[in-house]
């Protein structure tokens, strides 16, 4: 009897672990390239977050390599990117909102001025703590605005 | 039968009165605030916290036009969807004739100058724990920004939800004068307490609701469905956000997680809002959080 519940709460625990593995895994293809493009994003951002909020000492070079790879990722053409039916209404494992395909125009001039802001923000990044900072602002109000309309909190 | 007619006839008349009477909107007399004064500067600090832009600004303001609350976003519900009003100070369409009892009975009560409740849309559960002070000192502020003459437009509800005479029955169950966490708090926690509880209202979002449409105060902050119908808004207790009150403090800040991931959806205009916040009072509310009984419990 207690053999029978220990290998029932194992198959519960193998079955419901598995099934999120498999979900991350059959993500399309397109899907987890995007999310490995923010994943770089975010990596590169938190080095400049991290001197911008004082967590870490200023490093001129570093902010350069930091700022030079958000342009670079920014400019990335992402048109195999966003297929349709890849929102978080047809798929689990996305926080993309349907109402990015009901504004693609909307959507890709909002990725025009990350990239803009990117520009901006490696033309300074190198040159001290405070331009460094004052030229991140725009990339992170780029970065919220379109994931204030376009992407799901959870 | 002319006897059992009588009595049902008196018994309607009697829950006729009852419920004329349980419903009855309450008012705040202008004598209850008559030491106050307000104090527009104050006032800043407490409209950002109280997050009035997120909902009264126009749909998709940005930067200054944030001041403007010319109203028009749409909050959607199971109830129907509600639209905020124009609660800038212009005397005709917004809020520029009004008293100070007038809008303390707004902001705590419920009521409209007209004696109608508000639907709950309009976070005044929260609000009614605030100060009579940081209440004036609101009150200033928001006669010192722009007015507009953008006309406030009719909430799209349905019978019964139509019969905001309901309602005071609601406000008997769900308005309520104490705080959920009433736990020994540190003067921290107790600070993040107020700005979370009482203005920032994030349990409107966080916390599950019950089948009366009121916060279920026993699952505080344990996440909740996304009322747009769309995923789910996360729990915020300390057993699910394990983030350090540092990284929570910094994150309503500037918005980036511990992964650098930035805030999303409506949570991104809360962080514009709180941003504007003494670093003091993000620790505060970062704390506080940290301090929630933990969902198990």
């Amino acid at each position: 009897m207690k053999l029978h519940a220990i290998l029932a709460a194992s198959a519960v625990i193998a079955a419901t672990g598995f099934g999120t593995a498999t979900i991350a895994q059959d993500l399309p293809f397109p899907v987890q390239a995007r999310q490995g493009q923010m994943k770089m994003m975010g990596l590169n951002l938190g080095m400049l977050v991290s001197m911008a909020r004082g967590d870490a000492e200023y490093d001129a070079d570093r902010a350069q390599i930091a700022a030079g790879n958000l342009v670079a990722l920014s400019s990335v053409d992402q048109a195999f990117h966003w297929p349709e039916g890849t929102d978080n209404m047809t798929l689990v494992g996305t926080r993309a909102l349907p109402e990015i395909w009901e504004n693609l125009p909307d959507f890709q001039e909002k990725y025009v001025a990350l990239g803009a802001a990117a520009d901006g923000l490696a033309a300074v990044a190198g040159d001290g703590l405070d331009p460094m900072r004052a030229a991140f602002g725009p990339v992170g109000a780029a970065c919220g605005a379109c994931h204030d309309s376009y992407q799901a909190e959870d | 039968m002319r006897r059992f007619l009588l009595i049902l006839v008196i018994l309607a008349l009697v829950s006729a009165g009852a419920f004329f009477a349980l419903t009855m909107p309450a008012r705040v007399a202008p004598e209850e605030l008559a030491d106050l004064t307000g104090n527009a500067d104050a006032g800043e600090s407490v409209f950002w916290a109280g997050g009035c832009a997120s909902c009264h600004a126009g749909a998709d303001a940005e930067g200054e036009d944030r001041r403007v609350l010319s109203g028009g976003q749409r909050l959607a519900s199971e109830f129907g969807t509600f639209v905020a009003p124009n609660v800038s100070p212009d005397p005709e369409r917004g809020i520029g004739d009004w008293t100070l009892a007038e809008f303390v009975t707004a902001m705590q009560n419920g009521i409209s100058p007209e004696g109608r409740h508000y639907y709950p849309a309009f976070p005044y559960t929260a609000y009614r724990m605030a100060t009579r002070q940081d209440m004036a000192d609101l009150f200033a502020f928001i006669n010192t920004l722009p007015a507009s003459d953008r006309p406030s437009e009719p909430h799209q509800v349905s019978f019964p939800v139509t019969i905001t005479r309901g309602i005071g029955l609601w406000k008997l169950l769900h308005l309520q004068d104490d705080y959920v966490i009433d736990a020994d708090l540190t003067e921290q926690e107790a600070r993040g307490r107020y700005l979370a509880e009482a203005l920032a209202h994030c349990a409107e979002c966080h916390t599950p609701r019950d089948a009366t449409g009121g916060l279920d105060r026993t699952r505080w902050m344990a996440g909740a469905p996304n009322p747009t119908g769309r995923g789910t808004i996360p729990a915020l207790t300390p057993d699910e956000l394990t983030w350090s009150v540092e990284e929570i403090a910094a994150y309503l800040n500037d918005g980036f997680a511990p992964d650098f991931d930035t805030a999303g959806g409506q949570m991104a205009e809360v962080v514009q809002n709180l941003s504007n916040l003494t670093p003091e009072d993000r620790l505060a509310i970062a704390a506080y959080l940290k301090a929630l009984p933990p969902l198990a419990e």
